[in-house]
């Protein structure tokens, strides 16, 4: 414990210090500032071998041949394996975990990616060999011995080139191309009729380009092969131990309950490692080959080439609306890369880059497409955000345009467009039924705070610098949690407790958050809570942390699991404080009885009673648990708004951002310090989206060429603006908590506030459109065309 | 991230280190605060069979006033010239441009020499050499910097050659080294440094060619009395950057015109 | 072939055997157990590895472990004293200076040898100082507020 004060047993004390909604500071950043975390790569199990993977240089290309002896003979090898020794083992490839025939939708082409690639490789990078030596240096030695034979083919990295007819094919059994999968929402005849008569519309084509996730902790696996009992263990820096076992074993043809995986510290996720790796299945592999453990860490490199990636999209949008900036219809249709294979969740971006596109207005008419097309490029995953950003982008900038058209003011038109307080439930276009919101209020609360109509003597005071200045605005909503899980609670016999998560933590700060939960319901002293997550062996079932969703779907399971507790204890409680079971309730953090104030008793008091050797137990039964589970079947919907003001210089396009307010809704606030902490984290990664960051693969060569976190655009200390935040919260109405999301929030509304600030800043030259990242180059081309065609006009 | 194996020498003296090159064959390299030639290696750019490490040799860390000239031992750090008060009176714009290479922790353990025989052409120091016409001043003689960067990472060293000491010229008015941009990235995708040595303007340009270079038809537009705006327009005169997916072509010679004429206002003001 | 090194790590003498081309936070995590420095790229960008090296940040994954012959090493288990945490370190829980902890020990160094320098510097000092560290998670803003925590702190006499 960080703490080091006397513990605080009284409930009322507890909840005021330690209770939901209290910035309680965090029980995990102890061993985090002493460096004593326990990463992946901090893990040595005796004996351990080093694997190093071969890579594929080319973008696209048939293996030929493969020669691996000079590799074997390298000074510390052990093993060398290839797609043949894959094809041997009878391995399955890795697979989606859901494709669109599974949800109702013209079906996919599903593909399986080989741990190692068999007949083709298909994005630069992807594993051919792995290399298993005594030391990682070793291993990386023999890399270059490793002789593989490709027949390189032309590659499609980019969209429009692999959806182009005629393109090369990425598999050559797709049936369409390059086209993985087609998704749709809404209704035709309805979008058609309203666009047909519809006084105004607007269309647009924007870019949301290919992100890389980067956390500073890369990847890394240690696979372990028991002889003894003829299991597996595997430790990896996965968001999703449960997930990733589940995906594995399928792979390697083993029962779950044979490998245990584990999850130890990890150093960040934002989805890229929510699903498993062919590196982690190697290892395992490996090992029982041996018969030692196997240890693989990604360099940064081999990260930025094989992560999955996300967005990477194309969407073609039109708004139809009518005098009065309201909307009539939206329609959209869009192309994303899914990469050289279908990740496990690849999916997912492509469901949510459209069911969010109506986002918080009334829209009554839609009709949203999307096609996934194969690409030589390392495979699209779930990536902060996942799709929502795509959407909100695309309408946020649809109505910008429209107001534009119009000349009305960008809040009013959200204003006149907004779902009204008084609407809810409201069911979407797109088949959401959102619960509740106060979108006018957010949007007014950010204005005020933002001072958004003092603009104009600011741009003025911008101007006499010699820059532009521009103002941007966008609102967001999006969804907090998909899929299901489950939370444990564990009394031990001294009457403290456990919470044993199905969910898991990477920087989300759950083992504070979950024990501030309890601490508030049970009156549980705060020191006394626990915190187990992360291991399949000591927690039975969950499905990890990503797309937002441990504060609803955790914190709703845990408080089943603590309303399980309360009931399980309290006949326990009345037989020992001996009154009768209806005279005894559990309020305020302990058990009282109706009419005698002087009898209580608190949960850890009798909790201990559950573990007494013989008497009571015989009638109440050994042991004091209990466990609650909690889906996305209702769901939560953040939502917020993002004010924006930057400078442009004209002269060199740089775009420096000067204020930046965030108003959210996230339903409860549970530790308010917490919350903040992932609105600036989430805001960094949308401002690197919209600035800067970008993983760019060459056209003609099918390189990428952003292989470092420097050519990549990653942001530092000195490009973060002064940044405001503020809760404007509806509880929701589908959980016991009220929750809504925050962990992906400010990632989703970055991006289009500060491109409509950007074009704000950048309409008077007469620059019309901007794609991201509004990098100094792209900002000044803009410039320099819209100047070159103003001249073309006037002369 | 592990460097292919190597052997590895510790000198005692720049001599020694001389001779230890000469026995161990064009395979072996130079190691000083290694951020220049350890990236190289543990992505295995640069496989040396041998290092030869000048970091602990003594004697070679200095800033000093030598008349009209400053010498600088090779092994002065970024840090330490970031920092000098001797830079700061005779040679403030290697002092500011200094401080503006990498980071702090690069700072610390890069040193003069080590940047200058890398001849990357997106560093700052090769362009001051040659802004400045500096002297390299090497264990086998010496060469002037308009010689010595022949191309991007390469010079005239021979493989048992060490850098020992840069000669600068004093230049104690001001100058001014613009970097652009230090919020999105590390490196310069265009530099521009506007130096007075006497009554002439020099220009030097970071990361527009393969080696750094001088704005000669600027210099010498302001040298028969064209204005800062006229010649800044010539600044970009004769160069062929290489475009990259940060920046095409034309942007950098555009971004190299403004940054000239910025530079050259504020040096001026 | 191996090669003799002696440094003095977190105040101890340690002497070792090494390889020419092992990197010195190699050294501090694989030959002395000394987890806490983390490597978090390839291209000495990310700062992960930031160790003081006789009072100077460095990247440990730019020196050789032989670069160190000689040399004080303080790692971050060298920093706190016994069960009392650095002002550096309480100054990052405080302010919520870390979200998932791997840039952490690195910027904690970084720390350290801005506020040994520059014991009172002003925010854009501060978003210099840390110029040399990536971090995914916190988007900066509370490690700022961290590092004007801990020279508060220090200024006010706090300990080390």
């Amino acid at each position: 414990m960080a703490h080091s004060e006397a513990s605080v047993t009284d409930p009322a004390t507890i909840k005021a210090r330690f209770g939901i909604g209290q910035s309680v500071r965090r029980v995990e950043d102890a061993r985090f500032v002493t460096g004593h975390g326990r990463y992946v790569g901090d893990i040595v199990i005796p004996f351990s071998a080093h694997a190093a993977v071969v890579r594929s240089p080319h973008a696209h290309a048939r293996i030929t041949g493969r020669s691996v002896e000079a590799a074997r003979r390298s000074p510390g090898v052990l093993l060398v394996l290839t797609g043949d020794d894959v094809l041997a083992a009878g391995f399955k490839g890795f697979t989606a975990s859901a494709m669109p025939e599974d949800l109702g939708a013209p079906k996919g082409h599903r593909t399986f990616r080989p741990i190692l690639a068999t007949d083709k490789v298909r994005f630069v990078g992807e594993g051919v060999a792995l290399i298993v030596a005594e030391t990682a240096a070793q291993a990386a030695d023999a890399v270059a011995l490793v002789e593989i034979d490709y027949d390189v083919l032309p590659s499609v990295t980019h969209l429009d080139d692999a959806s182009a007819e005629g393109a090369v094919q990425v598999h050559d059994d797709c049936p369409s191309g390059n086209m993985a999968w087609v998704l749709r929402f809404g209704d035709q005849e309805a979008t058609d009729a309203a666009f047909a008569a519809a006084p105004h519309t607007v269309s647009l084509r924007l870019e949301n380009s290919r992100l890389s996730a980067n956390p500073i902790e890369p990847r890394g696996s240690v696979g372990e092969y028991h002889q003894a009992t003829g299991t597996y263990t595997l430790h990896t820096s996965s968001q999703n131990p449960h997930g990733a076992r589940h995906e594995i074993c399928g792979v390697l043809g083993i029962a779950e309950t044979k490998l245990r995986v584990v999850s130890p510290d990890v150093g960040g996720g934002f989805g890229m490692k929510a699903d498993a790796y062919p590196e982690d299945a190697l290892v395992l592999w490996a090992s029982r080959l041996i018969g030692r453990a196997v240890t693989w860490i990604a360099t940064r490199s081999e990260s930025m080439l094989t992560d999955t990636n996300g967005r990477d999209q194309v969407v073609r949008g039109e708004l139809a609306f009518d005098d009065n900036g309201k909307i009539l219809a939206i329609r959209a249709m869009a192309m994303q890369a899914v990469g050289g294979y279908i990740a496990p969740a690849g999916l997912v971006p492509s469901i949510f880059s459209l069911r969010f596109i109506p986002s918080v207005y009334d829209v009554k008419a839609a009709l949203v497409m999307t096609r996934g097309i194969f690409t030589n490029t390392s495979p699209l995953g779930p990536y902060r955000g996942a799709g929502r950003p795509e959407a909100n982008y695309l309408t946020e900038r649809l109505l910008d345009a429209a107001a534009i058209e119009l000349g009305l003011d960008r809040a009013e038109i959200r204003r006149r467009n907004f779902i009204a307080k008084d609407d809810f439930p409201y069911k979407t276009q797109t088949m959401f039924t959102y619960d509740s919101g106060d979108f006018r209020g957010v949007l007014d609360r950010a204005l005020e705070i933002a001072d958004w109509n003092g603009f104009e003597s600011r741009r003025a005071d911008s101007a006499s610098r010699g820059l532009l200045r521009g103002q941007g605005l966008s609102y967001f909503i999006e969804q907090g949690g998909v899929f299901n899980d489950r939370m444990e609670l564990r009394f031990d016999p001294g009457g403290t407790v456990s919470i044993v998560a199905g969910t898991f933590s990477h920087g989300q700060g759950h083992e504070t958050t979950f024990a501030q939960m309890v601490a508030e319901w049970l009156g549980m002293p705060f020191e006394d809570i626990r915190f187990i997550q992360g291991d399949t062996d000591a927690v039975p079932f969950g499905r990890g942390t990503y797309a937002a969703r441990s504060s609803m779907i955790g914190g709703s399971a845990l408080k089943v699991a603590a309303d399980a507790i309360i009931e399980r204890a309290r006949p326990m409680a009345a037989a020992l404080m001996e009154v009768a079971v209806e005279d005894v309730n559990f309020t305020e953090g302990s058990f009282q009885v109706s009419g005698d104030p002087e009898k209580s008793m608190s949960m850890s008091a009798v909790a201990r009673a559950f573990y007494y050797p013989r008497g009571i137990t015989d009638k109440f039964g050994v042991g004091l648990m209990g466990a609650g589970t909690w889906s996305t079947e209702r769901e939560n919907f953040p939502n917020g708004c993002h004010i924006c003001e930057l400078e442009v210089d004209p002269e060199t396009g740089e775009v420096v951002i000067d204020r930046y307010v965030m108003v959210d809704d996230i339903g409860v606030t549970i530790n308010p310090m917490i919350a903040e902490g992932q609105l600036h984290g989430g805001f960094a990664q949308g401002m690197g989206q919209a600035l800067i960051e970008h993983q760019a693969y060459d056209r003609e060569s099918g390189q990428l060429m952003s292989g470092s976190l420097g050519d990549y655009g990653m942001p530092r200390a000195v490009l973060i603006p002064t940044l405001t935040t503020a809760f404007q919260n509806t509880p929701c109405l589908t959980n016991p908590l009220g929750v809504k999301a925050v962990g992906e929030a400010a990632t989703i509304g970055a991006p289009p506030a500060i491109m409509s600030a950007v074009l704000d800043a950048l309409r008077p030259l007469g620059v019309t459109h901007l794609d991201m990242p509004a990098t100094p180059d792209r900002v000044w081309e803009a410039i320099r065309t819209a100047a070159a065609s103003t001249e073309g006009v006037t002369s | 991230m592990n460097p292919a194996a190597f052997d590895y020498h510790r000198a005692t003296s720049l001599e020694h280190a001389a001779e230890l090159l000469g026995s161990l064959g064009d395979e072996a390299k130079v190691l000083a605060g290694g951020h220049s030639l350890l990236p190289f290696m543990k992505l295995r750019f640069a496989t040396p069979s041998a290092l030869v490490d000048i970091g602990g040799v003594a004697g070679h860390d200095y800033v000093r006033l030598d008349g009209d000239v400053i010498r600088i031992g090779a092994l002065t750090t970024h840090r330490s010239l970031s920092e000098s008060t001797m830079l700061a009176e005779h040679l403030p714009l290697l002092r500011s441009a200094a401080s503006s290479i990498g980071d702090p922790q690069i700072r610390a353990r890069g040193t003069l020499g080590g940047s200058v025989a890398h001849a990357d052409p997106a560093g700052e120091l090769p362009m001051l050499c040659r802004l400045l016409d500096a002297t390299i001043v090497t264990t086998a003689g010496s060469h002037s910097a308009a010689e010595f960067f022949q191309g991007r990472y390469t010079t005239p060293l021979a493989d048992d050659e060490l850098l020992s000491e840069v000669v600068f010229p004093v230049a104690p008015q001001r100058g001014e080294y613009l970097k652009f941009s230090h919020r999105l990235y590390d490196w310069a995708l265009v530099g521009v440094a506007a130096q007075r040595v006497g009554g002439d303007w020099r220009i030097g340009l970071v990361n527009v060619s393969d080696t750094p270079v001088r704005a000669l038809a600027a210099e010498a537009a302001l040298a028969g009395g064209a204005s800062l705006h006229e010649a800044a327009a010539l600044a970009a005169e004769g160069l062929r950057p290489a475009p990259s997916h940060r920046a095409s072509a034309d942007y950098k010679l555009h971004l190299t015109r403004v940054l000239t004429r910025r530079a050259l206002e504020q040096a001026s003001s | 072939m191996k090669l003799p090194l002696t440094t003095t790590v977190n105040g101890t003498t340690r002497s070792h055997e090494v390889e020419p081309r092992q990197l010195l936070v190699q050294y501090l995590r694989d030959q002395l157990g000394l987890t806490g420095t983390h490597v978090g790229c390839d291209t000495s960008q990310c700062g992960a590895c930031t160790v003081l090296v006789d009072g100077d940040a460095v990247k440990s994954c730019t020196m050789l472990s032989l670069q160190a012959e000689g040399r004080s090493v303080e790692t971050i288990e060298g920093v706190a004293q016994g069960d009392q945490l650095d002002p550096v370190q309480r100054a990052f829980i405080e302010e919520h200076g870390l979200q998932c902890g791997y840039c952490t020990p690195g910027f904690i160094m970084a720390t350290k040898y801005l506020l040994s320098r520059n014991p009172n510097p002003t925010e854009d000092e501060i978003r210099e100082g840390i110029d040399g560290n990536l971090c995914r998670c916190t988007g900066y803003v509370n490690i700022v507020k961290a590092v004007q925590r801990a020279a508060a702190e220090l200024a006010s006499g706090g300990t080390r």
